[in-house]
């Protein structure tokens, strides 16, 4: 389309789980939509799509981040992870591990934003009360009224992180 | 859901942004955090033909000490304003108002300047930094100017600043010994923006009365709205509850706030008056260990 070809798409430098990626996007492209069509990463998930609901939540540069809500491009020389990421060698990060062992979900949608945000709560604040949890959380919204375990896996996962250090 | 078609531009400097800014006119747009500008974009209410990228320009992030102010760069994210020791020790205020915006996720991407240029009547900054008696510094090709926080606001989503300006800081004159700030704000359930908030600065003299006061008001008009009435009503006055709630039953007088299918006009000023003496009360108790 000519209207298309007047804004030239534009290179994005970006990590993605460690992987180097060397792209070229439209301007609009929001990072979400990057990660999962273009790298096909679909564990993130689009849910709201108007940054309430959190279903979208990845790390940028170490922090929790709404990425229906981030250009691609403004992505340029960052370090992203996904949810894909998370596990190492075939081993579940402790919060994954959490949600599995305290049944924290029931359809799964919102899981993945879920279990970022709670990663990125426990690298700031490893060993959070009840409150400091729900405050985390505010931006991430579970439709099937699951918070009571969705709070008990991330303490469970903080639990299990002192543990073992 | 996504924007309309757009160039975009990473600017290296202010002076790259401003040339970019005069070259696109009404066309440009800037783009800080994006946390206000690209969900409008998505909704298409705002369809800018070219982004320039501040995110890109360094030198516009931190919290430091200048002289007699604290100087927050316009492109510091809400979350490092929220844990930021000097904000904590000097104006623990604002750290209380950055720290209930949004969510976790939008702390971490949104900036002060964005949301202060972006002047929404449902934000959390334009209150607490007309309570704090703030500066707002903007630059131009002509160079730097700076506005004061009561002239800054002008209506809903609108500032005195020209279309051929950027902010690149907000500075706060360091408050004197004795003082202590607060804000209290009445989240809508939903969406997280402001109902009524109100913030605080209070400095107590020696013999626990108030030397004075500035309660700004957010919720009850299309800008922050000092509760001149209480400020008046503090002035000298013994800072006992009895007297911070008489002063804060004062805090919506003249208002006339917008009624919506949340809250109405009443409503409103009423719950002004709760949350104007929670914020005094806070910022007394401050006051008086600081």
């Amino acid at each position: 389309m000519a209207a298309e070809a007047e804004y030239p798409a534009v290179p994005v430098k970006v990590t993605v789980n460690g992987v180097k990626h060397d792209a070229r996007v439209e301007p609009r492209t929001l990072l979400v939509y990057f990660l999962r069509e273009h790298l096909n990463l679909t564990g993130t998930h689009v849910g709201c799509d108007t940054s309430q609901c959190g279903a979208c939540t990845v790390h940028m540069n170490g922090r929790a981040v709404k990425s229906c809500t981030i250009l691609a491009v403004q992505a340029n020389g960052a370090d992203v992870t996904t949810i894909e990421g998370l596990a190492k060698d075939g081993t579940l990060h402790p919060v994954q591990e959490g949600f599995h062992e305290m049944h924290g979900l029931q359809c799964g949608y919102c899981t993945p934003g879920m279990i970022m945000t709670g990663v990125h709560l426990l690298e700031t604040n490893p060993n959070p009360n009840d409150d400091e949890i729900k405050h985390a959380l505010e931006g991430n919204l579970c439709r099937c009224t699951g918070y009571v375990n969705i709070i008990e896996s991330i303490k469970w996962a903080a639990a299990k992180m002192k543990r073992e250090g | 859901m996504f924007p309309a078609s757009f160039g975009y531009v990473a600017a290296r400097s202010v002076d790259e942004a401003l040339e970019l800014l005069a070259k696109h006119g009404e066309d440009g747009k800037i783009l800080a955090g994006g946390h206000s500008l690209i969900p409008a974009m998505k909704l298409r209410l705002s369809s800018p033909r070219t982004l320039i990228d501040l995110g890109t320009v360094p030198g516009l992030q931190g919290v430091k000490i200048d002289g007699g102010n604290l100087v927050i760069g316009a492109l510091t994210v809400h979350a490092d304003i929220a844990s930021s020791d000097l904000v904590r020790k000097h104006v623990p205020g604002l750290a209380d108002a950055a720290s209930v915006i949004g969510d976790m996720q939008v702390r971490n991407r949104g900036t002060i300047g964005g949301s202060v240029a972006h002047a929404d009547p449902g934000a959390d900054f334009p209150v607490i930094l007309t309570a704090l008696n703030a500066s707002c510094v903007v630059q131009s090709a002509a160079g730097n100017r700076t506005i004061a926080v009561d002239d800054f606001f002008t209506d809903f989503f609108s500032t005195a600043m020209n279309p051929n300006e950027i902010l690149t800081e907000i500075r706060l004159p360091l408050p004197a010994p004795s003082t202590g700030t607060a804000y209290a704000k009445f989240p809508h359930p939903a969406s997280g923006y402001v109902v009524v908030s109100a913030g605080a600065l209070i400095v107590r003299q020696a013999s626990g009365s108030c030397a004075t006061a500035r309660i700004a008001m957010g919720g009850l008009g299309s800008t922050p709205i000092r509760a001149t009435g209480t400020e008046q009503e503090l002035q000298g006055k013994a800072l006992t509850s009895q007297n911070i709630a008489a002063a804060a039953a004062k805090a919506a007088e003249g208002t006339d706030p917008v009624e919506d299918s949340y809250a109405g006009a009443e409503y409103k000023q009423h719950v002004a008056t709760v949350y104007a003496r929670k914020a005094i009360e806070a910022a007394v108790q401050r006051a008086a260990t600081n």
